[in-house]
């Protein structure tokens, strides 16, 4: 079985246009194919099998070798990305200060794992390394919210509040 | 000059040499997984660890380069040992089922094992993830015995120019695989087969087709009959401990016979009908305009890469069948109705040097049957052979069986690169030059182990300029040419496998074509060029029972029955195909 | 630009921001008074540009004229973000938020009146100037002299602090083996971790020969904890710019790349800004300071992947393939990136560099140890005080750091343990706390400068669990190519499950540490070739811990979830059935109003009863 979402792909016309125009630019630089990559994540969210396939043709490197790219690096993700991208921090402050669990509450509560998103497409969840707010560990961020000092008691009213603005 | 001590022993070596070089070059043999001479040096299995006066960690010979006064020690117990825990640990996730893996006796890892007494339970652990595709027609990859070394997908890319299988993931879950897990027949393989000959133990290996053959002979309603590819007799010496260079036919041929084929023919022989069509094809585009160059088709790899990357070459490709179509063909709809048997009791059997024949037979088709029924690689002619207590080597030697087992030394000359080409000049300038056999025998510009081999002969008073394609990563600039208008060329020959169909990936795996594939190439193609020479008849069209059959059956070359039975067509096809 | 333009910025500048730079009310000064508000990641995160907005809003609306808002860098101290301060004051607010914008303009800008319930509360319960604060004092600011200091999106304010003198001193004044050898003679090592000479890495990459060559620079910070070259980056981008100039002009390079971690969002946007705006100067571009030296610099971001802060993976990566070290030599100075001879530093280097060509070696050998000059920047984290950035001279002792420096132990824990260099250090133990911080006297201990991350674990963590999760780390992190790391790795991570799980024999510590010592000798990468020291020093320095947890099946710290066992006190138990009804795995059983129990082989072990039960009747053994 093919790894990669099962979701529906849904890229628009014009997302393909965007990209095929900046794969044009990028295809005279040197090592262009990650800053490549990390284009089309920015417009698509994920990387899946169609995007890479354009990204294989535009710059002439093969699929094995972006796709060998796409999964060498945990940036790139071969799913969607929830409206609400949780990120739990395990890097070592939060570590010793207990973000394993909450990430393990995270889990239960979603019924997902690290990289994957809710059917519902509102959670994603990934654990992260240090997000560089040691100062407030442990650290849970939802998309551009920080939230610092938790306990895994805190979780369920965070993502009660996500819920809620749907 | 480098002068250098490896064990206390004086070297001297050239600039650049790496250690494993130097230790070479003195009688020292350190043992490698993962390298293959400039086709991958990854330094990445760390077999070949050594230890050097002044370096803090042991260092991968494979990729050191030595330096003047250096010291080098191989064989410390340090060393012994890391080569030792290296192996345990690589069999720690290696599913070991030695026993009836197809690669017993004749797997690196195996012999690395045993050399270093390790224990194979040292290490105990998770094992990765593994995939078992066995999704094409003609090779199976088995995870669970891959180690990582990389070879298969330096012959994919590097050599082939393919990219079929690429590195995915990282850390314990590395693996490799084709680009999103997708199984192989889903995506742009070309069925080569050269990552099996390069693999250093059993993840990789032919689909097997023993059985099947096994089933037919066993079945007294079924009439089987064989032939042997060109290159097999070049190579199947080399399985049952003869030399390389040995041309073993005549063996085959008893060998055969004792398992109870009911004919024996040559490939060799519908390899003359090919040219006849396909040099015959080639006068008709020259004369009448058509597409130019016309590429030959006698390589399903080829025939493949080009459905899937180049749709819009596809009308340069010669329609003939491959001589391995052309045989079945011929046997199923001529050979029949000269000896009154039923078609659908006949069970035809190709013997190749290669993998991509094993899917080239589910595609050609004559009256809705199947041209050929099964084909196997010449290592499993081998194991066939081993299996029924068949000494190949002692066996007298026999003659092929009429009429498709008489062949001229044309046919001979196809498993070698620049081979088809050769063949196909020798009876094209005859056809369009009545002078002809004056003109030379051998075309010696298309022969050897170039890229691309290029040459203009005069053919019919006109220039032609030729071209041999040798290895399909040379391909990409001939058919970007074709595609922008530049190309001149009008007929190419494009082969696969560097070397030709002697160098296929059915052919015997060697753990040396490691390092020395092109003298492997040179020895096997030798077998067919010395055949050649010793025959009386060497142009196809001098074949005496292939011009009875045109006579009695197809009438002439290219005629609307040969094209019934000899020719075919293409479809593009999509490089990958979402599951 | 030439040099009268730069005197003149720099002239202009220091009259908007001299007051800052000194502490001291100054004449002529534009500004009395300078509001800094934090800006680094840590300190954003909690609102700061919220609150830098709504100062700047307000002191125009009192039409202050005579007071600056801006923003800065890492102060250092995080655990007290988001931080605010006010020069020549020195006013050191902590913990400030949007709304105590408001009253710090009213009462302080205004009225002259420190908010005093906003003031940063010392060690010794005293407020006091920013100069004063005791973290401060052991501090030496080197590398970090312009974070806190400068606005960092402004090219004026790096240039006000003589920034980019040393460039022009370096392109008019020096030649470029005069370059190399002040930095040589500097002392100056590399502060990504190995700590090789600086300038003997420039003179390889001068002396190669090459139709072109390249500079780099690793901001691909990795180390889990570690924040050191974010926060430069953000601070101070300037520096790394003019630095890396100097040393393309060095060693002969005309192209740069910094390849930062795609993760620091703040330090790339920064970043960006100020390579545009020196370009805008023509202090990037052709013929800088009209000489015929041409520079350009780009940036190229990392996408999640450790390994890539490894010379050779970080190249390979840039040239856009999976990011896998490969085998040296060739070194990247004779054979880098695109194959061509290439210089590769990391932030916190180059952030050293204009200091010592502007200012001449002995600016920067005199500082620090013997062998181990200037100064290191550490990222303090873990169970300290002051969690935060601090930079201290070479040689200051472990001790110094934890309590001088970082505040001690929070909550009046013992400190157990220090851990440097990230997943490629040790664990250094309490009882080596006397230990000066250099290169050597880390390596010699087991551990490792490392980039600067320093952990600081306390009597709750266990030693074999810290090194489980950087054992974790690596097999995650580790690139999958060569066998020692792809597998031995995963080997030794699942020996020390089994040690936390209580299943290890004795024999089993034998196999680990022989295994360990495998794999530092046979590993293709500096990743690989470390991975095993958290394992190995915290085999030496806490055995008997793991000791505790194979021969007696204990774990001491009460860390490991396997040898744990919560009970409930049937003597407090009013069997409320909250636990029971809280219980993920429904291992809690019990009738209403009867004392529950826990099933042991059902439980989690995820602590979800203690946390509710409002009788204190649950407790782990």
């Amino acid at each position: 079985m093919m790894k990669g979402s099962n979701l529906p792909f849904n890229g628009t016309t014009e997302q393909e246009a965007q990209l095929r125009q900046k794969l044009n630019e990028l295809r005279s630089k040197d090592g262009a194919l990650m800053p490549a990559m990390q284009f089309a994540q920015e417009l698509y969210g994920y990387l899946p099998y169609e995007v890479q396939l354009i990204i294989s043709e535009e710059l002439g490197v093969s699929l094995s070798d972006v796709y060998g790219v796409a999964t060498f690096y945990s940036q790139f993700s071969l799913y969607p990305k929830g409206k609400y991208r949780i990120g739990i921090c395990l890097g070592t402050a939060c570590y010793v200060k207990g973000s394993q669990d909450i990430y393990d509450r995270l889990q239960q509560l979603l019924g997902i794992k690290s990289g994957e998103c809710t059917a519902d497409r509102l959670f994603s969840l990934d654990a992260t390394r240090c997000v560089g707010c040691c100062g407030m560990s442990p650290v849970m961020t939802v998309n551009d919210d920080v939230y610092g000092r938790i306990k895994p008691d805190d979780v369920e009213g965070i993502l009660a509040k996500y819920r809620e603005r749907g | 000059m480098i002068s250098l001590k490896i064990n206390n022993i004086p070297v001297y070596v050239n600039e650049g040499s790496t250690i494993l070089e130097a230790a070479r070059s003195i009688g020292i043999k350190i043992p490698t997984l993962c390298h293959m001479k400039e086709l991958s040096e990854l330094g990445a299995c760390r077999v070949c660890v050594v230890e050097v006066k002044g370096m803090r960690n042991l260092v991968a010979a494979c990729e050191y380069p030595v330096s003047e006064g250096m010291e080098v020690f191989t064989n410390t117990p340090r060393v012994l040992n890391s080569r030792k825990t290296t192996i345990e640990l690589i069999l720690s996730d290696h599913r070991q089922d030695c026993l009836s893996c197809e690669r017993n006796t004749n797997c690196e890892l195996q012999r690395l094992s045993h050399k270093y007494d390790c224990d194979s339970r040292r290490f105990e652990g998770r094992t990765a993830d593994f995939v078992y595709d066995d999704t094409t027609e003609y090779l199976i990859r088995d995870n669970s015995k891959c180690i990582l070394c990389r070879r298969c997908i330096a012959v994919c890319k590097r050599q082939q120019g393919v990219g079929a299988i690429g590195v995915n993931e990282r850390g314990f879950k590395t693996h490799v695989a084709c680009p999103f897990d997708m199984d192989l027949v889903n995506t742009n393989c070309i069925g080569c087969g050269q990552c099996i000959n390069v693999c250093p133990t059993g993840a990789l290996q032919e689909k097997p087709e023993i059985l099947r053959v096994q089933q037919a002979l066993a079945n007294p309603e079924k009439y089987v009959v064989v032939g042997t590819a060109p290159s097999v007799r070049a190579a199947l010496a080399e399985l049952f401990d003869m030399p390389m260079g040995i041309n073993c036919q005549g063996k085959i041929n008893t060998a055969l016979r004792y398992l109870g084929c009911d004919k024996v023919f040559d490939i060799n022989c519908s390899a003359d009908f090919t040219i006849m069509e396909e040099a015959n094809e080639l006068v008709d585009r020259i004369k009448n305009g058509g597409k130019l160059p016309m590429f030959t088709s006698c390589c399903p790899g080829w025939v493949s890469h080009i459905e899937k990357n180049y749709p819009e070459l596809i009308g340069h490709l010669s329609s003939c069948k491959s001589p391995q179509g052309m045989f079945g063909a011929l046997v199923k709809h001529v050979f029949v109705k000269r000896e009154n048997i039923n078609p659908k009791d006949i069970f035809v059997v190709a013997v190749m040097p290669c993998t991509a024949k094993k899917g080239e037979k589910n595609r050609t088709f004559t009256d809705g049957l199947a041209d050929i029924d099964a084909v196997i690689t010449t290592r499993e002619l081998s194991g066939l052979l081993k299996e029924n207590g068949i000494l190949l080597n002692e066996l007298p030697d026999s003659e092929t069986d009429s009429p498709f087992g008489e062949y001229t030394g044309a046919g001979m000359i196809f498993g070698a690169t620049g081979g088809v080409m050769e063949a196909a000049l020798r009876t094209a300038v005859s056809v369009l030059d009545p002078n002809a056999k004056l003109l030379p025998l051998e075309f010696s510009e298309v022969r050897g182990l170039d890229g691309v081999k290029e040459a203009t002969y005069i053919v019919g008073g006109k220039p032609v300029k030729v071209a041999v394609v040798n290895g399909l990563k040379n391909v990409k600039t001939v058919c970007d040419k074709v595609k922008s208008g530049e190309c001149d060329y009008s007929f190419v020959e494009v082969m696969t496998c560097p070397g030709g169909c002697v160098m296929g990936g059915g052919q015997p795996i060697r753990a040396t074509i490691v390092k020395h594939r092109d003298e492997v190439a040179k020895a096997r193609a030798g077998v067919l060029y010395s055949a050649d020479r010793s025959m009386f008849a060497r142009r196809s069209h001098n074949n005496g029972s292939l011009l009875k059959i045109y006579d009695e059956f197809l009438d002439r070359p290219n005629s609307e029955l040969a094209h019934k039975l000899l020719h075919t067509h293409y479809t593009p096809r999509p490089k990958y195909i979402k599951e | 630009m030439d040099i009268k333009q730069l005197e003149q910025i720099k002239d202009t500048t220091f009259k908007n921001v001299g007051n800052r730079f000194t502490h001291a009310q100054l004449d002529g000064m534009n500004f009395d008074r300078q509001v800094l508000v934090c800006c680094s990641t840590g300190c954003s995160s909690e609102s700061s540009q919220k609150i830098r907005e709504r100062l700047a809003k307000l002191v125009e609306e009192k039409g202050l004229k005579r007071v600056h808002v801006g923003g800065t860098g890492c102060f250092g101290l995080c655990a007290a973000g988001p931080v605010v301060v006010v020069y020549p004051d020195g006013t050191f607010y902590s913990h400030v938020k949007p709304e105590d914008a408001d009253e710090i303009v009213e009462s302080h800008l205004v009225n002259n009146v420190e908010v005093q319930r906003l003031l940063y509360v010392d060690a010794d319960g005293k407020t006091k100037p920013i100069n004063e604060i005791e973290s401060y004092c052991k501090q030496m600011r080197h590398a970090l002299r312009n974070c806190g200091v400068i606005d960092p999106e402004n090219i004026d304010e790096y240039i006000a602090r003589e920034g980019y003198f040393a460039l022009y001193k370096a392109l008019t004044q020096m030649t470029r083996d005069e370059v190399v050898d002040v930095v040589t003679e500097s002392g100056l090592r590399g502060r990504g971790g190995a700590g090789f000479l600086t300038g003997r890495k420039w003179k390889f990459t001068k002396d190669a020969t090459g139709d072109k060559k390249y500079v780099c620079c690793n901001a691909d910070e990795g180390d889990p904890g570690a924040f050191m070259d974010r926060s430069v980056l953000e601070g101070d981008p300037h520096c790394v710019v003019e630095a890396m100039a100097i040393a393309a002009y060095a060693v002969g390079a005309d192209q740069g790349y910094v390849y930062v971690r795609a993760e620091y969002p703040i330090a790339v946007e920064r970043l960006q800004k100020a390579i545009d705006q020196a370009r805008a100067y023509g202090l990037l571009g052709n013929n800088i300071f009209g000489t015929d030296f041409c520079f350009d610099l780009e940036i190229r971001l990392g996408a999640g992947a450790f390994v890539c802060g490894e010379e050779t993976a970080l190249m390979t990566s840039i040239e856009g393939h999976r990011g896998e070290p490969r085998p040296r030599p060739p070194f990247p100075a004779q054979k880098g990136l695109f194959g061509k001879p290439t210089l590769l530093n990391n932030v916190e280097t180059y952030a050293n560099v204009a200091q010592i060509v502007l200012h001449g070696a002995e600016s920067y050998n005199t500082i620090g140890t013997e062998r181990s000059k200037g100064t290191k920047v550490f990222a303090l984290g873990g169970k300290i005080n002051n969690t935060g950035l601090v930079e201290i001279p070479m040689g200051t002792s472990l001790k110094e750091i934890i309590y001088d420096i970082g505040g001690g132990i929070p909550n009046g824990k013992a400190f157990k343990a220090a851990q440097t260099g990230g997943p490629s250090g040790g664990c250094i133990p309490a009882s080596l706390q006397d230990i000066p911080i250099d290169y050597e006297s880390l390596s010699a201990i087991g551990s490792m400068m490392g980039s600067g991350g320093l952990i600081v674990l306390d009597e709750d963590n266990c030693m074999v669990d810290i090194a489980k999760f950087y054992l974790q780390f690596t097999v995650d992190e580790s690139c999958g190519k060569c066998t020692p790391c792809r597998i031995g790795t995963r080997r030794l991570y699942e020996m020390l499950c089994k040690v936390t799980e209580g299943k290890a024999t004795l024999e089993d510590l034998d196999k680990m540490e022989e295994l360990c010592y495998y794999i530092k000798d046979n590993s293709l990468c500096g990743l690989g070739q470390s991975a095993p020291n958290p394992v190995l020093s915290t085999l030496k320095y806490f055995r008997e811990e793991y000791l505790a947890h194979v021969v007696e099946h204990r774990c001491p710290a009460g860390v490991c979830k396997s040898l744990l066992k919560y009970v409930i006190d049937a003597e407090k138990c009013k069997g409320c059935t909250l636990c029971a009804r809280n219980c993920p795995a429904n291992a809690i059983s019990g009738t209403v109003k009867q004392p529950h129990q826990i099933d042991a082989d059902k439980c989690l072990k995820c602590g979800i009863c203690a946390s509710k039960c409002r009788f204190g009747a649950i407790s782990k053994m």
